[in-house]
Parts: structure tokens; sequence; C-alpha cells
């Protein structure tokens, strides 16, 4: 692991900073973040992983959906500071190098998105979904799914990209 | 031969948009970048007293606080808040003066070192108004609606007389909701500031050169000094057609502070501009006994704002779609204080199309004809509304197509007559149509020594796939390895291109595409023809084939040279041509358009009342499609939007405040994942070599158009109850 110092992120309203302890993608980080910044804003604003969307703040969308200790939520809804010690897994740490992820091959071969945007929580929602052993039926994983939404409506090819990529998910996350 | 064109291509961007790498207009970043966060009106009419921003200001982190009051200079001039895709009237001035003309406008925005800060700063400030007396019912305005100021096709004959002695007939009223685009991606505008006062901006734009120009007139600042860079858009529909109030914010902050300023709309916020407008259809439709029409008479009353006239292509389809030979047509519009409405997924066409397609099953009904055989009966291939013909119009086997596909022939005609256990069963379809469109556009492709191949022009992707279609053209015109070509897009600097909307970037763009390689390939053919004895001396294009980085004599394969060869002769590592592409004169002499049938199967849970769009097939005519995989993609979405107007869509306002109440994703209901389950599409075959170049029309609409309709006349025939109120919920269906 590389540990990083703890990082004063970017200047506050004067509000007390808590210390953290975040492994993002495998990566040990401390850091001293403010209580009312999200595990979403800390990936976003603070640490420039902008892979993890934001598509409402509240909880509606599912765009921003990560993995903390392999469990997919929304990450607008959970305060950074409640993680501390967590491992999160977003986007950005599913592929190796050019080598992506069964789930990301699958989502790029059956066209299971058009402006991209909602992509990284379908994908991160997808890979915690198997996870959770609910998927059996195209049924399922449409109502499992229907946390994640997709404006552009690809809809089918999503649950195309999930039903092509089960077999390879079974296990969890490759390592 | 084609290696690409027509050819199932995973999307070239897709690699950048599953691993998180593409980057959209909130994203960019710079070291001093500051955080902005805008305050709403909390009335819709009057004007601002005094705002309090004192208790913001003293926040720490706290940059300064922009309103009306302290704003730098920005243009007075009407004309300079025009843009490529304005309305007609007024435009809305972000933060111009004390005056408000709807509800949720910007009246201040605070700009802080962080978003936490900013957001909680926004929170502080007090605002005093003085309200006026406002008006938000569209039923309440009817009276007051005025011509829309848009051409209108010509009425025929005499339609009243023709329908008052017709033998069958309805009449009937429908009613449309606002509706809110949502794109995933909510509207954000990053502006960069360079030490020298140029700007670089990213703004969510379906145009980034209408934003360019946009807030160079607005701001005063010379050509050359604001670049708008937007690779990519997480969605837009129609959006980003006009650019909105963050990019005038965002940069007038900037400008303020001589600092990097981003700012990202909430999705709260995403509800205080353009919307679809909420619409009354009135329809009296007649036929014979035969079944052919004889008139259509199509009244339309649509929202618009109290400063702008707001007009769409609403009432022109049902002039030319089918042969029927006394029409008369009218639209008003009914100014409310909201929002102007702003083009959504093929703008007035769903609506409509709507209209017209639940007309014509209702008399289909009274004529006591199937609906799919009372519509081939007033089939025409010349445009009535033109007396031209139509370049192509495969809509007969559209029809045909879908039919076979989902089985219509198994259907009876009475409603109600179907079911499958407590599920009521209804079989529905209805017609698309949209225009198929070309603008001017330009286009640059550049040859490199090493063979790889750069074409650009100063269009967007949207999720329509536009990297893709464009890369697979230029690779096909040239002969090379789709690897070895890039398309560059999204950049203000790059060769002009018109907006992204309409269907017509395909048409548009890649006629420009093709054309500019084209006059690429020319001139390295010229060069090729001035060595000594070349065996090209007497050839032209059409005499040689490029491949792989060669040029070759088709009659004479072994005669070729390597274009890196010619550069290195001409002691240039690369080489490069610029084209623009305009409609040919020919297309004048024809109507150009897409057509589709949509047919629907829904089931109606004759205990609970739920409905669910249990099968669809959309049968497209939309000439050639160049890019299967993006091109299908399109008209799935279409197809998922379709039953979002139909089902669940409506923008909820509370006429008292003339405000949206549902402004958010949970309570504006678009279809999630549960909610879409057999779709099926069919590209019918269609040659046309009038439309363009390329023979493609374009599918960015299509898709939509019609499917509201047909689900409507499904739910009639599962249920028997005709609802002409969008969208169909369940209590509608059981009232």
């Amino acid at each position: 692991m590389n540990a990083t110092p703890a990082r004063q992120l970017r200047p506050d309203a004067g509000a007390d900073t808590h210390t953290i302890s975040l492994n993002i993608n495998g990566k040990q980080h401390e850091l001293a973040v403010e209580p009312w910044t999200t595990l979403l804003d800390l990936l976003r604003e603070h640490l420039d992983m902008t892979g993890t969307k934001k598509g409402c703040d509240h909880g509606q969308c599912g765009a921003c959906t990560v993995l903390v200790n392999g469990t997919r939520i929304n990450s607008c809804l959970s305060l950074a500071v409640m993680q501390d010690g967590a491992e999160v897994t977003t986007i950005e740490g599913l592929a190796n190098g050019d080598d992506l992820h069964p789930m990301q091959a699958a989502f790029v071969e059956q066209d299971a998105f058009q402006c991209g945007y909602c992509t990284p929580g379908q994908i991160c929602s997808a890979i915690g979904m198997i996870a959770e052993g609910k998927a059996q039926t195209r049924d399922e994983i449409r109502e499992q799914m229907s946390g994640n939404l997709c404006r552009c409506g690809a809809y089918n090819n999503i649950l195309a990209a999930i039903e092509q990529a089960i077999p390879a998910c079974k296990g969890g996350l490759r390592e | 031969m084609t290696a690409y064109l027509g050819k199932a291509v995973s999307r070239v961007d897709g690699p950048l948009k599953v691993t998180g790498k593409a980057l959209y207009a909130g994203e960019f970043g710079t070291a001093d970048l500051c955080t902005g966060y805008v305050v709403n009106s909390s009335i819709a009419k009057g004007r601002i007293l005094s705002i309090d921003t004192q208790a913001a200001l003293s926040v720490p982190g706290v940059l300064d606080v922009i309103t009306h009051e302290n704003r730098p200079e920005i243009a007075s001039y009407n004309e300079n808040y025009t843009d490529m895709d304005a309305a007609d009237g007024k435009h809305f001035r972000p933060l111009y003066n004390d005056r408000i003309l709807f509800n949720m406008q910007p009246v201040a925005l605070v700009v802080a070192e962080s978003f936490e800060v900013a957001r909680y700063a926004a929170s502080l400030i007090r605002v005093d108004y003085e309200a006026e007396p406002h008006q938000a019912d569209l039923y309440a305005q009817r009276s007051n609606a005025h011509k829309a100021p848009t051409p209108m096709p010509p009425d025929r004959g005499d339609a009243d007389s023709a329908w008052a002695n017709a033998p069958v007939k309805i009449e009937a009223e429908y009613h449309s909701p606002a509706e809110f685009h949502n794109p995933m991606e909510m509207h954000a505008s990053t502006v960069i500031y360079s030490t020298d006062g140029k700007l670089t901006v990213h703004d969510k734009t379906q145009g980034v050169q209408n934003s360019a120009q946009f807030i160079s007139n607005i701001f005063g600042l010379p050509d050359g000094d604001v670049r708008v860079v937007t690779p990519f858009v997480g969605g837009a529909f129609g959006s980003g057609l006009r650019p909105q109030y963050q990019l005038v914010l965002a940069t007038m902050a900037a400008l303020k502070l001589k600092r990097s300023v981003r700012l990202v709309l909430s999705r709260e916020q995403m509800f205080s501009f353009g919307h679809r407008p909420e619409t009354i259809q009135h329809f009296r439709l007649a036929c014979d006994r035969e079944g052919r029409l004889v008139s259509t008479i199509h009244e339309v009353i649509g929202e618009t704002s109290s400063f702008e006239d707001f007009t769409e292509m609403v009432v022109v389809w049902s002039a030319s779609l089918y042969q029927c030979p006394n029409l008369r047509l009218d639209y008003k519009l009914a100014p409310l204080d909201l929002y102007t409405p702003l083009d959504m997924r093929a703008p007035g066409a769903v609506l409509g199309m709507y209209a017209l397609e639940s007309a014509m099953d209702e008399l289909a009904y009274a004529a006591n004809i199937d609906p799919l055989e009372f519509r081939i009966r007033n089939f025409t291939d010349i445009d009535p509304a033109s007396n031209k013909p139509y370049s192509s119009k495969e809509l007969l086997e559209c029809y045909r197509q879908g039919a076979e596909r989902f089985g219509w022939s198994k259907r009876s005609q009475e409603p109600r007559s179907m079911r499958d256990g407590k599920q009521l069963v209804g079989w529905g379809m209805a017609t698309g149509v949209w225009e198929a469109m070309q603008n001017p556009a330009s286009a640059k492709a550049v040859i490199n020594i090493d063979g790889s191949l750069v074409v650009s022009s100063a269009t967007a992707d949207i999720g329509t796939g536009t990297y893709t279609v464009m890369t697979q053209i230029a690779a096909e015109v040239f002969g090379l390895p789709l690897e070895q070509v890039t398309f560059k897009l999204g950049d203000s600097i790059l060769p002009k291109a018109p907006l992204e909307g309409g269907s017509f970037t395909v048409s548009s763009v890649g006629s420009a595409v093709k054309q500019a390689c084209e006059t690429l390939q020319q001139q390295l053919l010229d060069q090729a023809k001035e060595e000594d004895q070349s065996p090209f001396s007497n050839l032209e294009l059409d005499g040689v084939v490029f491949e792989d980085g060669e040029i070759y004599i088709k009659a004479a394969p072994s005669e070729r040279v390597k274009i890196a060869d010619l550069l290195k002769k001409g002691g240039t590592p690369s080489m490069e041509a610029s084209a623009t592409a305009s409609p040919k004169k020919e297309r004048d002499d024809y109507t150009t358009a897409t057509h589709s049938a949509v047919f629907v199967e829904v089931k109606v849970d004759e205990d609970f009342g739920t409905i669910q769009v249990s099968r669809m097939v959309s049968a497209i005519a939309a000439g050639r499609v160049l890019s299967l995989k993006p091109g299908r993609n399109q008209i799935l979405g279409g197809m998922v939007w379709g039953i979002g107007m139909a089902m669940q869509e409506e923008g909820m306002l509370d006429k008292d405040l003339a405000r949206w109440m549902n402004h958010n994703i949970a309570e504006y209901h678009f279809p999630v994942n549960a909610d879409v389950h057999d779709l099926d599409v069919i590209f019918v075959e269609e040659h046309d070599e009038v439309v363009n170049p390329l023979g493609a029309k374009g599918i960015g609409e299509i898709g939509i158009v019609g499917v509201a309709a047909a689900i409507a006349n499904a739910v009639y025939h599962a249920t028997g109850k005709r609802v002409r109120d969008l969208p169909i919920t369940l209590d509608k269906v059981f009232e």
C-alpha cells in the first residue's frame, strides 16, 4: 500500500476537519475532511476522481454508485467521515491498465450506453448486484438495476451486457 | 464493398466512457478553480427590492456574491442574446436587472473556494421581492392566445364544410403536460481563466460554437478570446441547443474575479429553464365510408413565455403524412409566466403526431376499419402540403414488416376482447414521421506520414454516436483500419458545424467528412500524378483505390504508391484538406422525411389498473443506417422516451406559485430498467440518393415519434377507455 500523509483539501469554511483513512482502488489515503463533505464530493471535488458521477445528489439516480467494502452504495448519500477505514472501489479501479473488467468490456460490446454519464454507476451497481447473488432472472436484473437511471434509455443493452458479464463476474471483483 | 458503413462497430469512445476517463463539462479543473452556486427566485413575477448578502459574504471561503447590483457590465441589446436556436422575442438576460420573469429565475451567484461552502452560503442569502400577479394556467390563458409566428402549410379545400357533411367523423381534444429533458449530466460550465484574460470554457452544449459566440456577444469579448471545448456531453435531448444561464453566470464570475470558475446546476435547478411545452390539441377528422380521409382540422394551443414566442413543428405533419383534400390548421401560443419552452427530442412532432395518430385510431374505430388498414388506405407518396414527391418513403414496408414481426394479423378489433388471465391485453399502433434535413457543415481531414488520418468538425456527440459514425465514414473513404482514424469534435476552433440536433448531424457533418476526405484524396492523387511518367497521370479518383495507406490503379492493382512516400517526396509530414458540404439543389424538388410504424402491446391489470408496455416493435425507414450499434440504440432510446411520455412524464406546476413542484427525479418520473421490456427495432431498407451523398436520413428523433399514440391506442384496445390526457396513469384509465 502506498500511504500518503494526511492531505488538507480545498480551503474550508473554518469547519473542523476529521482525519480519515480510506483505501480507494487499492491505494491508501489519509485525508483531512470536513464533516459536511459527501463521499461523492470527496472523490469528485477534492480528489479529482471524476469517474464517479453526480446526477442528482439526492440518491435518486444511482450515477454516483461505488462499491464500499464490496457493497454498492450511492456515494452522494454517505458522508466521507462515515467511511473511515473503508475500502472503496470506483470505476477508475476496475480495469487492469488497458485490460477492461468483464463488465466494462460487456458494456462496450453490447453498446449499453449512449452519453456515458450514468455508465460508471451502472457498471459498479451491476458488479455489486451480482455479488449480492440476487440476479437470477432477467426480470430480477431489471428490478435490481432500477436504482440506476439511464435517460438515454439504453436499458435493454444494459441488461444484455450484464447477462453477458455474469459468468465472468461470479466471484465478485476480479483480482 | 463496404468495410464499415452499415456495420455493427463498437463505439470508438466506449473505453473512455466505461473507465470514467471521459471528461464532462463540470469535470475540468485547474489549481485556482473556485466554485459557484446559484440562488433562484422564489416568486414568478415582480421585482427584487433588495438582496441581503452579508451573512453569505461572512462565511470563510466565500469569494463573492454576484447580483444584478454588482455584476460586471453585460450587453443590454436583445440581439446580443440571440443564439442559434433562439425563440422570437426578448431573450432572457441573467442577472441583468431587478425584474423577475419566472419562478426559479437566477438572482444571485455565490462564488467560493469549495462547493460545500458555496452551497451553504447560498442558503444564507435573503431576497425581498415585490410580487405581481402571474399567470400559469394554460387553460385560463387559452382565450389570450395569439397566432404562432411560424410558417404554416396552406389550408386546402373547405375543411369545415367537409367535416360537417362527412359520414364518419370524430372530434377530440388531447392534452399533454410540460416535460423536462433531465439529461443525467446536469448543466455545467467550467470557465478556465488564463492570465492574458482569454477564456477556455467547458460548457454542456450541443453546439460549442453557439456557446462561444453567445458569451462573446454578451461580454463584448474579441473573437479568439473565447474557446469552448466540450468533448463529452452527458445527454441533452435539446436542453443544450440554447446556451443556458449557468454559462453566463460562470463567465461573469471568472471575468469579475479573474479566476477559473466551475458552476454546476443542481437537479432542482434543471427544472428552472426550458421544457417541452404544455399543449392542448383539438382535432376534427372525417372520412368517407371506405375510410378515405375527407377533412382534417388540427388546432393547437401551445405554452410560451411572457418574453419569447416558442414555436415548433406541431401541426405541419397533419398536412403532409396522409392524403386528405380538405385541411385547416391553426397554431396559437398562450404566454405564461414561466421560462420559455425549449426544443426537446423530436420537438413538435411528438406532440402533433400524438394527436394525429390518436385521432386516426379513433376515426378507424368510428369507420370500423382495422387501424393499420386505415392508415394504408390513406397513404400517399406525394406530399399533399407541397405537391412534391417524397425522395423516398418506405412507410408501407414499415407497416408490413412491423405488423409481421408483431403478429398484428392475430388482433381482434373489439376493445377488451383480448386477455391473458387477469391482464387485459391491448394492441395499438401508430405512424411516426420526422424531417430528413441537411445543413451546411465543414470538416477538415489531415493525413499524416505515420499513416494516421485525423478528421475534425465542431459538432457534438451527446451520446448519439457522432465520434463512431464519423470515424467509420472517414475510414471507409480512405480504406484505413478504424484504429488509424481519429475524429475530433466539441471544440469551437474546429471547422464550422451546425448545432447537434434535429437528426441532421450525420446528414450534414457526415457529408462534410466524406467531402473533406475526398478532397484530400484528390490532392494526394494530384501529387502522385506529378511524378515523372506517373502511371496515375490520366486517372481521376474513380479510377483509383485508397487502401491501407496506398493508392493503386483499379484496373491495374500492381501499379501503386504509398501515401507516406508521396508526403516524404513532397517534404511535408502531413497533408490536409477542408470542405464545406451544402444541401444539393435537387432536394428542393422533394419532401425528405424519415418514417416509422410502431406496434405496441400493453397489459392492464383488471383489478389494479397497472399498465405495462410488454412489447413494442418499431419499423424504421431512415435511409441508410451507417452505424448499426449506436443507430439501433438511438431508436431504442426513443422508444423508451415514448414510454415515459405516454405513461410517466409530467412537470407538475403549482399554478398559485407558478413553480414546478416535482423538481427532482424521484417525483418527475421517467422510465427505469424495470419499466422497459421487449423492444424490437427493424431497419427497413430504403435507398435515397436525394437526401445527401451518404443516403442517410438521420435517426435521433424518429424513434420517439408515434410511440405515445401507439401506447394510448393500445390502452384503448385493452380497456375500451380513451385517455386523451398524458401521461396515461392508472387513475385515468379507471376513473
